[in-house]
């Protein structure tokens, strides 16, 4: 699959002379949402928030190309799902005129109906005011008008064979299935990636029109058949931004890396330390470093708890692609700390460090001013962190 | 028709009692949503069906059926389900 125009892989440094900006952390919770705000140093924090007190935010985006715009993703214990929309940093909200929603049924037959908008992406930077979003369950739809209305997105929402691969509410993760990690290449907007939990991670080089599985190279649970997307379970599916050709992935079976359009999918997670597994839901790229990852372990053994393993949390992670693993827990709980991270909690800033962020389950947000060496804790008693966003402003 | 509100959707209507018209119950809520924009799809689905967690009284009696004929003496009170706990 060509691609129009390439970008140089490796390291780079931020150019000289380019004043450090400040960053807005963006967290979505089981019961609101709030943001952060950093100064350069990344050293004082204001916070602003709740949003939405009571609403379950499942993903609070800002749009990178105007740097103001903020879509949240959300919804309550009674009411539909919708979208809200604020143009100018949270200080006012108006919610979609027509948010996510599938297609209405011929009568006579059982149409879908979306439960919560689970995952937001912005589109190229050359395709300004058009964003994806990624509902449960499995549906991908698009707005051209800066989320204000949605429309089904692609023909995958009510293809017969992408039906049966993503399989019935009962086939997915606990809280509903979930298409997520919505990935459009900075080279080519018209190149698409999605994941879904489950039914594998699909790639679209046409602008969405037709799309196949990419799944060689995948394992999956023992005793299902790995040719079939349907029981591929990808937990969060990112791309290099600095060399596209690149891919990580955690999934419900390992840790991945793909190189190339054509590409394996090869297991980098092989290399993890026993102690700490491959298993895991988010997974962060550097912006400018594309051997360089970051992965939060979690339980993954008998039943699956989905806490911090032995109840010593730490990010671990790999400076060549893969090769070797490092723990990175100093500043983190030492022991007794139960806690994990969600798919869409833990992210990454684009400043040199890198500043690493990510929310637990517990309702603490951690960061790291110097890509993983050292953590501090920014806020507790949060409510469980479904999501976090980072930002330059 | 007098239209009793739940907390959970005064975010739109600014108050507990709305009003709309319709001979259905259907074109009622069609109304609200006319004039509180967004209203419907919080309570209705894609697929015209009442959501999980809502009911709706008419008269104090539970309806189900988006067709249920209306008349503009009727009152219909959104209710938040129980469901919750």
């Amino acid at each position: 699959m060509a691609r129009k125009k390439s970008i140089p892989a490796g390291r780079k440094q931020r150019p000289p002379g380019r004043a450090r900006r400040g960053v807005i952390v963006l967290v979505s919770t089981r019961k609101g949402a709030w943001l952060f705000h950093g100064d350069a140093a990344r050293r004082t924090w204001r916070t602003d928030g709740p949003h939405f007190l009571g609403h379950v935010i499942s993903h609070l985006v800002l749009d990178p190309r105007d740097a103001r715009t903020l879509l949240a993703a959300a919804r309550t214990g009674h009411l539909g799902p919708t979208v809200f929309r604020s143009t100018d940093l949270g200080r006012s909200w108006k919610e979609a005129a027509r948010p996510p929603a599938f297609a209405k049924a011929p009568e006579g037959e059982k149409g879908r109906t979306v439960d919560h908008t689970f995952w937001l992406t912005p589109a190229h930077a050359g395709e300004p005011n058009v964003w994806y979003a990624g509902t449960s369950p499995q549906g991908l739809f698009r707005s051209d008008d800066g989320g204000i209305t949605w429309s089904p997105f692609s023909t995958i929402n009510d293809d017969m064979q992408y039906r049966k691969w993503m399989g019935t509410v009962q086939d997915g993760t606990p809280d509903g299935p979930k298409l997520h990690s919505i990935i459009v290449d900075p080279r080519d907007p018209a190149h698409l990636v999605f994941g879904m939990s489950g039914g594998g991670v699909h790639e679209s080089a046409d602008g969405g029109r037709t799309w196949r599985p990419i799944l060689q190279g995948m394992e999956v649970v023992e005793g299902f058949d790995g040719t079939e997307p349907t029981p591929h379970d990808p937990h969060c599916v990112r791309l290099c931004p600095s060399n596209p050709e690149r891919m990580y992935q955690q999934n419900h079976c390992g840790i991945y890396r793909r190189d190339g359009p054509n590409g394996a999918w090869e297991r980098i997670g092989r290399s993890m330390p026993k102690r700490a597994g491959d298993i895991g839901f988010p997974l962060v790229v550097h912006p400018r470093d594309d051997k360089t990852v970051w992965v939060f372990p979690m339980d993954g053994t008998t039943v699956w708890p989905r806490t911090s393993p032995e109840g010593k949390p730490a990010v671990y992670t790999t400076r060549n692609a893969g090769k070797t693993w490092q723990r990175l827990d100093a500043g983190l709980p030492a022991q007794q700390a139960w806690w994990t991270v969600k798919r869409q909690a833990m992210t990454a800033d684009a400043q040199d460090p890198v500043g690493l962020y990510f929310g637990t389950t517990s309702g603490e947000l951690w960061m790291s001013r110097d890509e993983g060496r050292k953590w501090s804790c920014m806020a507790r008693h949060l409510p469980e962190i479904y999501a976090v966003e980072a930002a330059e402003r | 028709m007098k239209v009793l509100i739940p907390s959970a959707l005064r975010s739109y209507t600014e108050r507990g009692e709305a009003d709309a018209c319709g001979a259905t119950l259907g074109a009622v809520l069609t109304d609200l949503e006319r004039r509180y924009s967004g209203i419907r799809f919080r309570i209705i689905d894609e697929q015209d069906q009442i959501r999980r967690h809502i009911r709706l009284f008419v008269n104090g009696e539970q309806v189900h059926d988006l067709s249920q004929p209306l008349d503009a003496k009727d009152e219909l009170v959104i209710v938040q389900a129980l469901t919750g706990g």
